[in-house]
């Protein structure tokens, strides 16, 4: 089977696809996008979160055929160059929100989406939105502080904008 | 395996009757681990995603009718008022990412005794639309769980809609997981009261092999409570609400809790709903 897709911003094409794969097996071992993380393949952990159609969704929990057509955005498509991260991004290298790394890409998009919609959640806004992400190492008390200062810089920004 | 991707309602109807034991998938939350872990290899996957009109809402005589692919999160933004039992429940679902795909009629698909949408839907009394090349059927929603993950459809069927009647009245949901997020059910409970015809509407959630109603509750409630002085419910009336419906239940001890801790959470689940329900009729 062959898939058409387009993941951040690129038609892109692959073929020999099993009908029964995910999108997470198609981004990481059919276009070398190894940025979502494959950890619990059913949905529970939140490391293979990515953008499908504009809305957060696990991509273990989609069957590749489904993505046909679609449009996908990965944790590698956040950054707005190749030597920028986008805010969210600096957000957590600056508050220390990432131990061992993995469910970061996850967490970044959950995050991205957050941000993106509400400059200004309160902390239950923040677990709400992020209860889908689990992270074993960091306790989440960097990760709501990331997710804050991401906040407060993207109101900012968008007050200076508006001014 | 085979993957079917239909444009139309009718090409979904012929590939589920042209490919006996094909899975039909929407939001893939239960389907998808089933084939992440090599637990069910069907000839077919036929993705309903396709057919744009399965994903929106409509009123008909009443009642909304929920299309096959309407998210969870879809529901939540949109049928809150109409439907706040089943918006409730569904806000219970798995996390953000799981609600943007899972849809209530993949609950119905699934069948798990514990499914969330399960309690509000026997609650208001939905019906269930079967679709087939053969025809069209209604299935009332208690008839249509016939046991663990069994249900009543033929295998040529596909839901194409359910229909929830629109409220009539306060409706409450409660379910009893471990944290607030990523929780399969230990117990659940819907309640849904018609003020028009004062009658009582119940759905109890994974505390039996399929979820159900506890009728003798239901009518002892409906004849019990004071519809006219709108006073608030006698506590003796409240107890005995509680202990029929957790009469009703016949659970299992499992991973997720024993039997009596489920009969017990059930009957206090029914005595708190009910207490939220009513105080919003005697405050209305």
């Amino acid at each position: 089977m062959r898939l058409n897709l387009t993941v951040n911003g690129e038609p892109q094409q692959a073929d020999d696809i099993w009908p029964g794969e995910s999108l997470l097996y198609v981004l990481r071992e059919r276009l070398g996008l190894p940025g979502a993380k494959n950890a619990c393949e059913q949905g529970e952990c939140g490391s293979c979160t990515v953008y499908l159609d504009g809305v957060p969704a696990c991509s273990c929990l989609v069957a590749a055929g489904q993505a046909e057509g679609h449009d996908v955005v990965t944790v590698e498509g956040l950054a707005p160059g190749e030597d920028d991260l986008h805010p969210v991004q600096e957000a957590f290298v600056e508050a220390g929100a990432v131990q061992c790394g993995f469910c970061t890409p996850g967490l970044l998009v959950a995050a991205h989406n957050l941000v993106e919609h509400n400059q200004n959640p309160s902390d239950a806004e923040i677990r709400e939105e992020l209860a889908g992400n689990l992270c074993r190492c960091t306790g989440y008390e960097k990760i709501l502080d990331a997710v804050r200062l991401a906040a407060s810089r993207t109101r900012n920004r968008k007050q200076e904008a508006g001014t | 395996m085979e993957f079917l991707r239909p444009a139309t309602w009718r090409e979904a109807l012929e590939a589920q009757a042209n490919h006996p034991g094909a899975v039909p998938i929407a939001g893939g939350t239960d389907v998808m681990v089933e084939l992440n872990f090599g637990r069910n290899r069907p000839p077919a996957l036929v993705d309903l995603t396709a057919v744009d009109e399965l994903a929106e809402w409509s009123t008909v005589d009443g009642e909304i009718r929920i299309g096959a692919t309407m998210s969870y999160t879809k529901i939540i933004a949109e049928l809150a008022e109409e439907l706040p039992g089943l918006a409730m429940a569904a806000r219970t679902v798995g996390s953000p990412q799981i609600r943007n795909r899972g849809t209530a009629v993949g609950n119905l698909g699934a069948a798990s005794p514990a499914g969330d949408s399960h309690p509000p839907l026997l609650a208001t009394g939905a019906t269930v639309e079967a679709d087939s090349v053969r025809g069209s059927r209604d299935i009332r929603i208690e008839e249509f769980y016939l046991g663990v993950k069994r249900k009543a459809l033929e295998p040529d069927e596909l839901i194409r809609a359910i229909r929830v009647p629109a409220k009539r009245g306060p409706q409450q949901f409660s379910k009893i997981g471990t944290r607030n997020a990523m929780v399969i059910a230990v117990c659940s409970f819907g309640i849904a009261l018609n003020t028009l015809d004062r009658t009582v509407g119940t759905g109890i959630g994974s505390a039996a092999p399929t979820p159900r109603h506890a009728g003798d509750a239901e009518e002892f409630l409906a004849g019990n409570l004071p519809w006219d002085d709108r006073d608030p419910v006698p506590d003796g009336v409240a107890r005995r609400f509680g202990e029929l419906v957790a009469d009703a239940a016949v659970p299992i001890d499992d991973v997720r809790g024993p039997a009596r801790y489920r009969t017990h959470a059930l009957s206090v689940m029914a005595r708190r709903t009910l207490g939220w329900a009513w105080e919003e009729y005697r405050c209305a």
